[in-house]
């Protein structure tokens, strides 16, 4: 009897075992089945709690009026690993419905056919305004006519200043005051930059997110020089031109000898007060909510070819592997239409031609004066190029991380790591 | 209220006849049965995730597949041949063999040091022991991510050695001082196991042979070489085999320490094919590479199982 009731047991359990492992391996988690009830899901690289609050409360707006969208999750997922995380979730059948891509993925995702053509949604929504939406913004995220992903986010890379560290290193122009006087020069900054880290603890600039792996951030450096990675085709290396000797070599100096910039291996956060300039975008600006010391904005310097701004974007497309494109794309159109597009300014520059001016960008973003708005977000859209993107990005970036290591060390041959880099890239550019 | 059983127990542990005329479940039947329900899960879970993708991984590796815009075509011998002519294999493969000769060999010697140490009756012991196992049950992740901070170059180590008067090297940055770093974060985690395994070994080594041996006159050194080492070689062996395995597939500790730079200096094998698969999303070429390190792991565990007999006393 014993005997028997521990077979019925083990039946038992084996059979709930079965049944877990076919309920785990059936469920997705987005409800797949009917389309009578469905949950969204969007990856995104912001984890800043007042963004997601942001987000949750523009979805849930958006689903007191559609009761068939059961939920709408906002799925986070680190910046450092975002595009990676992404692809494997295409890969095992378990895409998002809608994704942020990085302007650097834009070619990759667009010509691939991940992503659906957002046109015919945007342009039927009630109210869109889709001609509102600016063609510079739009162009990285087209195919001939059809836009492929809504550009939520265009942010110009812009120079922070920490005004205590300069007051304290002794520098007695401040980059606004250059700027004003027309000598807002990449050497009057790494002098500036060099001055800090001379006569302070701290370090003098930092370019956010590069740590030497990250070479697409220098991209708004070089650019002052007129270089360029590759050509507007994608098809010619850049590395080996003159101009982006001259700007690496500039670059270079400023590291290894008058110490400007942190080495290779040594980390400082402007945000944290550790430096007295950083280069980023300036939606970082949310990094400075508490005020931990007085700091101040200013477009990038200007290089011998002139002032060059650069953007970073990012945009959200609709995954064509998803189970629910149309509710997805339905969903993007509300939310980037012009009243959220209006509210999601106080993070992410919009796209639209009527909602940056200002006016509309004081209300958003009460951190930066007019003037700020003015001369680096307005004017950054309206002149600045977003960084370079390829077909190819993430290959590329792997094989230029590698062939440009060489070059962060004292004494380095500048003109031959970049020989070397045209080397390593040229079979990647035109495959 | 009275019941009648009918007393047709078969005695247990037998596999008796059927006790009647189209009875399928025969007690035979029934334990076959129970057998299979219990290692079913476990047979479905070895099925789905790792014969399953074993097999997708050798038939993705003669395919071309762009996970972005899901088409997969045949390719030959294309992602193999793609391998050796690849400019970054040899120093992956330049990797990849002095990551493992270095691990195995600090490893194995100072896991085998540390049991002899710890194996002699002094007070305090017990307190090494802990300490030197402890990193075995921390978080990889965490003990990871504390090394990445203790050397960089304006790190806690180049700091104390700069106490001292020491111009520290910049660890993760170095052409040869990233790889020796990895080696040595990956050492210091995992060499805790290692000595326990030795010590258990050690503990099992007879006194009457140690004795016998030292009445014949052996010194110390000539003990441990020619009695201790020859009776533990059965772990010898087991930690060898666990440890070269392992060390090819070191993922975590190059991806947040040196993401396999400076210049591919520290680019193994297995960060390589994860690199190809994942960042690049070329699949074809990642299942290759992952095809190769496979086979480079079974053939390296096969000659250490065939050369036993040669090193473990009781094959011989």
């Amino acid at each position: 009897m014993r005997t028997r009731r521990l077979r019925l047991t083990s039946l038992a359990l084996s059979a709930a075992s079965l049944l877990a492992l076919s309920l785990a391996g059936c469920s997705n988690g987005s409800g797949s089945g009917g389309d009578s009830k469905v949950s969204l899901r969007m990856t995104v690289w912001s984890n800043d709690p007042s963004q997601t609050a942001l987000f949750n409360s523009i979805a849930a707006d958006y689903r007191k009026t559609h009761p068939d969208i059961t939920s709408i999750a906002f799925d986070y997922i680190p910046i450092d690993n975002y595009t990676t995380a992404l692809t494997t979730q295409i890969a095992g059948s378990n895409p998002p419905d809608m994704a942020w891509v990085l302007e650097r993925d834009a070619p990759d995702f667009v010509s691939s056919g991940a992503l659906t053509d957002l046109t015919p949604t945007l342009k039927k929504a009630a109210g869109y305004q889709y001609d509102d939406l600016t063609p510079a913004a739009t162009k990285l995220w087209k195919q001939g006519a059809d836009l492929y992903a809504y550009p939520f986010s265009t942010s110009p890379f812009g120079m922070f200043y920490n005004k205590d560290l300069l007051k304290k290193a002794g520098v007695t122009q401040t980059p606004d005051e250059l700027l004003a006087a027309h000598q807002w020069t990449w050497q009057n900054a790494e002098k500036m930059a060099t001055q800090v880290a001379a006569h302070t603890d701290k370090q003098g600039l930092v370019v956010r997110d590069w740590d030497y792996k990250t070479w697409i951030q220098l991209a708004g450096m070089w650019r002052g020089w007129g270089a360029d990675a590759w050509s507007a085709d994608g098809k010619t290396c850049g590395f080996d031109s003159p101009q982006m000797q001259q700007a690496m070599t500039f670059l270079h100096d400023a590291i290894f000898t008058d110490k400007a910039l942190p080495g290779p291996g040594e980390t400082a956060d402007f945000f944290a007060g550790e430096s007295g300039l950083t280069i980023t975008q300036i939606s970082r600006a949310t990094l400075l909510a508490k005020h931990p010391f007085d700091w101040g904005i200013v477009p990038l310097p200007a290089g011998p070819a002139g002032a060059s701004q650069v953007i970073g974007q990012a945009g959200i497309g609709v995954m064509t592997k998803g189970s629910h494109k149309q509710q997805a794309a339905d969903f993007l159109a509300y939310f980037s239409d012009a009243a959220n597009s209006a509210k999601l300014a106080r993070y992410f520059p919009p796209a639209r031609t009527s909602q940056l001016t200002t006016a509309t960008l004081a209300k958003a973003n009460p951190m930066f004066t007019p003037q700020q708005l003015q001369d680096v977000v307005i004017d950054g859209i309206k002149t600045g190029a977003v960084l370079p993107s390829h077909k190819n990005s993430a290959k590329i970036a792997n094989l230029v991380q590698n062939a440009l290591d060489p070059m962060w060390k004292s004494g380095a041959d500048v003109g031959s790591v970049l020989a070397g880099v045209c080397k390593a890239i040229a079979p990647a550019l035109s495959e | 209220m009275t019941t009648t059983h009918k007393t047709t127990r078969e005695p247990a542990g037998t596999a008796g006849p059927p006790t009647g005329p189209g009875r399928f479940w025969t007690l035979r039947r029934q334990d076959a049965a129970s057998g299979w329900l219990f290692v079913l899960p476990q047979a479905l879970g070895f099925l789905a995730f790792v014969l399953y993708p074993l097999i997708a991984v050798v038939y993705y590796s003669f395919h071309t597949s762009n996970v972005l815009s899901g088409v997969t075509k045949y390719a030959g011998t294309k992602n193999y041949s793609q391998l050796v002519h690849d400019p970054a294999t040899p120093s992956v493969a330049r990797a990849t063999v002095l990551f493992c000769i270095g691990l195995v060999v600090i490893n194995i010697a100072l896991a085998m040091l540390l049991a002899v140490l710890l194996n002699q009756r002094l007070r305090g012991t017990t307190v090494f022991r802990t300490l030197f196992f402890s990193p075995v049950v921390v978080s990889l992740v965490a003990w990871t991510i504390t090394w990445n901070f203790l050397l960089q170059n304006n790190g806690g180590i180049n700091s104390i050695l700069h106490v001292v008067g020491i111009d520290g090297p910049n660890w993760l940055r170095g052409d040869n001082s990233a790889l020796v770093s990895v080696v040595i974060v990956q050492v210091f985690k995992n060499v805790g196991l290692n000595m326990v395994l030795f010590l258990a070994a050690l503990q099992g080594v007879p006194r009457s042979l140690l004795e016998a041996a030292e009445i014949d006159g052996a010194g110390a050194w000539r003990r441990f070489r020619s009695v201790v080492l020859p009776m533990i070689s059965p772990t010898t062996l087991l930690t060898t085999i666990v440890t070269i395995s392992g060390s090819l597939q070191v993922f975590a500790q190059i991806q947040i320490l040196t993401e396999g730079g400076p210049n591919n200096r520290t680019n193994v094998l297995v960060y390589f094919f994860y690199q190809q698969a994942f960042d690049n999303h070329d699949f074809g070429y990642g299942s290759a590479v992952a095809v190769v390190l496979f086979a480079i792991i079974l053939v390296l565990t096969l000659i250490q199982w065939r050369l036993r007999k040669k090193w473990v006393f009781y094959e011989s």
